[in-house]
């Protein structure tokens, strides 16, 4: 287990290549390139913008009028997240190749995934950063911005951990690609991206001394404790308050990663006969 | 080099088979069945690979040779590390390259330069040492005006040029090549022939699987031969390669045999009812036989002599396979309902082309009919059958000296030449060479 995370460092420069690979040929052939790594979510922000401005105007308490931009600090990082594991689910498959007829680190492959989408998601902050000094009422506070680092990298780590496992059972159970396509729905509508935290924590009905169900259910949703955290640091003026749900998240990220890998690497010689 | 550079021992290799009703195992039915983690059904898997054990000395080069399916290409993944062994254990000493998939990885919206370093990181080079082959590599594979291309716009030559160029240069220990020098034109072979050689030069381990039987001959040190999953020999190339073939002909002729009948059991008896049939023969009555040979394989005819069966012999012995040179005889057991007094017997060999390589009959040599009564034999003796290499079909038929078709057997039976020599051509006359002192040959 160990060593074998010990080579996972030594395939850095393989990994690093095939993020590079992925990325350069995305945007192969098409007129704009590199560009549509700006351009797309500056198109997102816009027809959120459109839509939720003019076509149904969203008014929730604390957001206002700036509810694209409150959506937006959720919704990037939901992006990396959900694109991710939909891409991670298939890599093993549409790498059969390398997996069958070379020797091939298996787990690169789902990691590749992850990592590029990262560098997508890197790429759309500035648009983020230049909506928010344009038009939030207040700028981030350098001292919140600090946070931001550790938010990606627990981000990091837990999507690594769901890419491991969605990416090892896929090629077990091929219907894991439509129900993945489903849940990442489902999760994104149970996480608070949509609407401040606040709408669904005080609703359900509370037991004894038990917080409301919503709070219950919310809280353990580990993507809530993202959204919140990049919402509260990047959208909401004050102090970023949510910190210990993050390390705690980060523990679990952890954890869930250590565990995945695991589970990865008991079913690694599979892999080049079921692919 | 006293240790060996491969060493395998006791390895068996068990893949599942794909039983119609498992062919994509679901989510649903695991759960359903609780076999999410159940062991395999014994009915289910199959022994790829059975109790090998093998060591492989340093610096030599191995042949691998068996038919499609018998294990080869598994063993390889073995050695490779690419699948693990069910049971057993495999040791490599060294760095192993595999050349399995040629430009496996390359991805076909980038440039051939970008794929080579990327290929070069997968199969284990650094960054530096890809930079500092590759010229080498580009030259390699003669690619020097196309290495900034995406690899989608290249043949699948070029494509698989590259992707060797790049596996050879990972300077492995252990090379392991799975029958890709069939890629490429003649010198691009010469060249991964040279190349091999010079691994070899250089203490280098081969293992090489191919069904080039020559190149095994010729360029290896060593030869084993695997049928179903298990060794059946080991040693000196030649020995083995002769084993092998003698084999592989045996099938052959019993492939061969079994298709003869089929297709003498599908067309059963002389008659008239099938109306393609009878429009050849009305065809073939009036017009020359041009037309006629363009018939499909087919059997007809009105009677009343009949050819009930068609042997082919060698020496007395009953073969569908020859060697060029050989004797070969054609046996037909013949009969007639009445006496006739109006009989020919003819043959005709067709090469796979369908050119009549050589036709006659009794009436073309001169054999005047008188009487046929009963059941008889007519055989057709081809003392030296001087043919090149190829699969061959016959046509028999008996009719009057008018043409009219008694029984007309159209290319229902087949034989195989074999020939060490690979002339070209149909027909080999006997011949010999001379030179002068001058004009030398080692």
């Amino acid at each position: 287990m160990l060593s074998n995370l010990r080579t996972l460092l030594r395939h850095r420069t393989l990994i690093q290549t095939l993020v590079v690979r992925d990325l350069k040929a995305r945007y192969r052939g098409s007129i704009l390139g590199f560009f549509w790594s700006f351009a797309n979510p500056l198109l997102l922000l816009m027809v959120y913008t459109f839509v939720f401005s003019v076509v149904l105007p969203a008014r929730f308490p604390g957001v206002d009028e700036n509810y694209a931009l409150f959506l937006f600090c959720g919704l990037l990082p939901w992006i990396w997240l959900s694109s991710s594991l939909t891409e991670a689910a298939n890599s093993l498959l549409a790498g059969g190749n390398l997996i069958k007829k070379v020797l091939f680190p298996a787990e690169v492959l789902p990691i590749v995934a992850v990592a590029a989408n990262m560098v997508h998601f890197f790429l759309a902050l500035p648009i983020l950063f230049l909506a928010l000094l344009l038009f939030a009422s207040s700028t981030p506070a350098f001292s919140e911005l600090l946070w931001l680092p550790v938010v990606v990298l627990v981000q990091f780590v837990l999507t690594l951990g769901f890419a491991l496992i969605f990416a090892a059972m896929t090629v077990h159970f091929r219907d894991i690609k439509d129900i993945l396509a489903n849940l990442l729905t489902l999760w994104f509508f149970a996480t608070p991206i949509l609407y401040p935290t606040a709408l669904v924590s005080e609703r359900g009905p509370s037991i004894a001394n038990f917080p409301p169900l919503g709070k219950i259910l919310i809280d353990l949703n580990p993507f809530t404790h993202l959204a919140i955290s990049y919402q509260e640091i990047l959208f909401y003026d004050g102090p970023y308050g949510h910190w210990k749900w993050l390390l705690l998240l980060a523990g679990v990220s952890v954890v869930l990663f250590i565990g995945a890998y695991g589970l990865f690497d008991r079913l690694r010689d599979t892999f080049a006969e079921e692919v | 080099m006293s240790d060996p550079a491969i060493t395998i021992r006791n390895v068996s290799k068990r893949y599942r088979r794909y039983a119609h009703r498992r062919q994509f195992s679901t989510l649903k039915s695991a759960l359903l069945t609780g076999s999410l983690t159940s062991a395999l059904n014994p009915d289910e898997v199959f022994l790829a690979v059975s109790e090998l054990s093998l060591a492989v000395p340093k610096g030599i080069s191995l042949g691998v040779i068996g038919r499609n399916g018998s294990g080869k290409s598994t063993l390889l993944k073995l050695i490779a590390g690419i699948t693990k062994p069910t049971t057993g254990t495999i040791k490599v000493a060294g760095r192993v390259s595999a050349l399995i998939e040629l430009g496996a990885g390359f991805h076909p919206e980038i440039s051939g330069r970008e794929n080579v370093f990327i290929n070069g990181v997968m199969l284990g080079l650094s960054k530096r040492e890809i930079t500092r082959r590759f010229d080498e590599i580009v030259e390699f594979a003669e690619l020097e005006e196309f290495i900034d291309a995406p690899v989608k716009t290249y043949s699948s030559g070029m494509y698989m040029r590259l992707g060797f160029a790049v596996a050879v240069n990972v300077n492995p220990d252990v090379l392991l090549v799975d029958e890709v020098l069939a890629v490429g034109d003649e010198g691009f072979s010469l060249k991964c022939l040279d190349k091999f050689s010079e691994f070899k030069r250089r203490g280098k381990t081969i293992v090489l699987v191919t069904h080039g039987l020559g190149m095994v001959e010729h360029f290896c040190d060593e030869a084993i031969w695997i049928d179903g999953g298990k060794l059946k020999s080991k040693g000196d190339p030649r020995r083995v390669v002769h084993s092998y073939t003698s084999d592989v002909q045996k099938r052959e002729e019993h492939v061969l045999s079994s298709a003869d009948q089929k297709l003498q059991a599908a067309v059963s008896g002389p008659t008239q009812s099938e109306p393609e049939h009878s429009a050849d023969q009305s065809v073939m009555r009036e017009s020359p036989p041009e037309d006629m040979f363009r018939a499909a394989q087919g059997r007809w005819g009105s009677g009343p002599v009949r050819i009930d069966r068609v042997v082919l012999e060698r020496n007395g012995k009953v073969t569908h396979i020859f060697q060029s040179g050989d004797q070969l005889a054609i046996k037909l057991s013949v009969s007639t309902e009445r006496p006739v007094k109006d009989f020919v017997f003819g043959i005709s060999i067709f090469n796979p082309d369908g050119i009549c390589c050589y036709g006659t009959n009794t009436d073309i040599e001169d054999f005047l009919p008188l009487e046929m009564i009963g059941e008889g034999q007519v055989v057709f003796v081809v003392e030296n059958l001087d043919l090149v290499e190829g699969t061959y079909k016959i046509d028999v038929a008996a009719h009057t000296r008018q043409g009219v078709q008694y029984d007309y057997h159209r290319l229902l039976y087949t034989f195989r030449v074999k020939s060490g020599i690979k002339d070209t051509g149909i027909f080999r006359p006997r011949h010999r060479w001379t030179f002068s002192p001058n004009v030398r040959f080692a």
